[in-house]
């Protein structure tokens, strides 16, 4: 068996954890395992029976009212004590930012290793094998795990969802048991952003600011380009955050975050190291700069030379005509 | 506060990779290295928590004799005590084998440590592994990839970041804390700092001091491939005005690409 964890937010199950179901689907078809799905909460009543179609052979409902609010040392104490019985070959998480808290917990508490934010699984001589880039991409690693479970974190927006319209299976509730001292940390709040802003890490475009932004107010712009496209989100460059003209998680690149959207677009970013390390890994990359010679330009699949205060609001009537058809 | 503080020795984030596919590793020679970025917030959040607060600031770091620059990194910026866990294991990606190892050192050398704090990903391995792992190995509360850290009277409340939004967490001590940026602005060694690091004893603990046999600390990871990304290939500059430029753009993005 695969057990996939499924990060459930307001009750909404996250698109990232159901790539993740997909991708353990595809995998546990050529191993011959089954695939199960693991919920945690106080009381798990609902869930989104689409949850089948996605890949799931069986649901698990881990329920104990200290599941109310996320905390990394109750959830592994419940998840740990579900890998015991159930005994599954591997377990897989997607790596958000829940994924990337617990699932280093939960390997510790099972006593094995795990293969972080993966890019890639593949099934080589029956067993599993992962590829993963290292340091922010500029190098992509192969690797098995030696014990078991194996456990696997997986980036978000890189693996494509599975689909099987209609499919059904069973449901698990199960009571977790959690010591009432164990739990020592715990989520007490959540703090929306102001617009409820789509993550770059989740994007499946960004629109992406530099230096050449000039000032923060231009970051506007950004956000009205993004605005006209479905799932964009804005990012920026380590100098236009440090210079305050936007808020750090919007950094791209290897002190920030590393994305792989379909498209990504950089207006007035010179394409330093650093940044193209968290970036290259775009489907399509287009880059919008004054400067000819800018490095930026190397990796680019199209590129206009020119004044980005022209193109974007030129951009942003093209793709409103382009959407409105 | 008895604060602690992991960092570890990366290849500075200027370097170009190259790899060696006989080692399945990087090629070190000609990288500089450098202490991992986010461990600088670290560092200076235990500073600041040591200036409020009063206690003591180590910085500790497990690799080989050359990790010991690191650490004068931490002493320069004002660290009272620096430990050297003694490992010649190159990078192994296992971030379970050095969690072990911080948690034998914590419960054999530091049982009264209050805090630990490290940076929210170590760049290179890129796991975000070893904080969550030591927490759990020591049975202690955690909180990762924080922005901003209060501490009072054995109680902890931090802000985490989370997809587009924020999270507090609440915590008792001794916890395990991960620094995000925006934590706090690192503060620069000073001349006085640099000088008094040089001067510094750092004493060197072993893996065997630690309890830990080779059984204990054996990778699990097994590397089978290292690979440079597939090269991306410079495309095409489209010409013209301004307006004309978009409006080809959106065309091909949408007829050639297929991205939107
Ligand atoms: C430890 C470390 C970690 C780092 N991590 C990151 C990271 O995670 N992410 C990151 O991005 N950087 C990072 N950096 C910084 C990186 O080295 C560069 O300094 C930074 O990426 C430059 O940002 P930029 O491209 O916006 O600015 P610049 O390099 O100044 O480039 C601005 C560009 O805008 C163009 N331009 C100006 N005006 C216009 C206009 N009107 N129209 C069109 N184009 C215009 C210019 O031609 C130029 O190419 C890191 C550095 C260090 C030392
Ligand atoms: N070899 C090491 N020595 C000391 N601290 C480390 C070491 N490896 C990782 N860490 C700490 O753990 C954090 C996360 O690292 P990682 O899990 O490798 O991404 C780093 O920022 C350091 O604070």
């Amino acid at each position: 068996m695969i057990l996939v964890f499924i990060e459930t937010r307001e009750g909404k199950v996250k698109k990232s954890s159901l790539e993740t179901l997909g991708e353990a689907k595809r995998r546990a078809a050529e191993l011959g395992l089954r695939v199960a799905a693991v919920i945690a909460g106080a009381s798990v009543d609902c869930f989104d029976p689409d949850i089948y179609a996605r890949g799931a052979d069986a649901v698990f409902l881990l329920e104990n009212p200290a599941l109310a609010q996320y905390s990394a040392q109750g959830f592994a104490i419940a998840l740990h004590a579900l890998v015991v019985d159930l005994k599954p070959a591997a377990v897989f998480i997607a790596a958000t930012e829940m994924g990337k808290d617990l699932a280093p917990r939960l390997a510790a508490r099972l006593g094995v290793a795990v293969a972080s934010d993966c890019t890639k699984v593949e099934v080589k001589d029956g067993r599993l094998l992962y590829t993963r880039p290292v340091y922010a991409g500029k190098a992509y690693l192969s690797i098995r795990l030696k014990a078991t479970p194996q456990v696997a974190t997986l980036r978000p927006n890189v693996f494509p969802l599975f689909s099987a319209p209609g499919a059904a299976g069973e449901v698990v509730k199960r009571a977790a048991a959690i010591p009432d001292d164990a739990v020592k940390g715990r989520v007490v709040e959540v703090v929306k952003g102001a617009a409820e802003e789509l993550d770059v890490t989740e994007a499946a475009v960004i629109v992406s600011g530099g230096r050449g932004m000039k000032a923060p107010e231009n970051f506007v712009l950004l956000k009205e380009l993004a605005a006209a496209i479905p799932r964009a989100a804005v990012g920026a460059s380590r100098s236009a955050v440090d210079s305050g003209w936007i808020g750090h998680e919007h950094q791209v690149g290897q002190t920030g975050k590393t994305v792989s959207p379909s498209l990504y677009m950089a207006f007035g970013i010179s394409g330093a190291i650093q940044h193209l390390a968290g970036m290259s890994s775009s489907k399509v990359i287009v880059a919008v700069n004054k400067d000819p010679e800018a490095p930026i330009f190397k990796v680019a699949d199209y590129g206009i030379v020119g004044d980005l205060f022209q193109v974007i609001p030129a951009l942003k009537d093209e793709l409103k005509k382009a959407f409105a058809e | 506060m008895n604060i602690l503080v992991f960092v570890k020795r990366v290849p500075d984030t200027e370097s170009r990779i190259r790899i060696n596919p006989q080692t399945r590793s990087i090629v070190e020679e000609g990288i500089n290295f450098i202490i991992s970025p986010f461990d600088e917030y670290a560092v200076e959040e235990a500073l600041r928590l040591k200036e409020a607060k009063g206690g003591s600031v180590t910085v500790v770091t497990v690799g080989p004799d050359e990790a010991t620059a690191t650490l004068k990194k931490g002493l320069a910026m004002g660290a009272d005590e620096a430990v050297l866990i003694k490992d010649d294991l190159k990078e192994t990606y296992d971030g379970l084998r050095v969690a072990r190892i911080i948690a034998a050192f914590v419960a054999k050398k530091h049982p009264g440590a209050d805090l630990l704090l490290f940076g929210k990903q170590s760049v290179g391995a890129d796991n975000s592994q070893v904080p969550s792992m030591a927490a759990e190995l020591l049975g202690w509360p955690q909180a990762n990839v924080v922005t901003k850290l209060e501490i009072e009277g054995g109680q902890g409340v931090a802000r985490r970041e989370i997809e587009g939004a924020t999270e507090r967490v609440a915590f008792s001590l001794p916890a395990v804390v991960s620094a995000q940026k925006g934590l706090n602005e690192p503060r620069y060694e000073t001349l006085k700092g640099i000088m008094a690091a040089k001067r510094k004893v750092i004493p060197v603990v072993t893996l065997a001091e630690l309890g830990l046999t080779n059984d204990d600390v054996a990778p699990q990871v097994d590397v089978v491939a290292m690979e440079l990304p597939a090269a991306r290939k410079a495309g095409a500059i489209i010409p013209g005005l301004p307006e004309e430029a978009a409006k080809k753009l959106v065309e091909l993005l949408r007829q050639d690409a297929k991205v939107i």
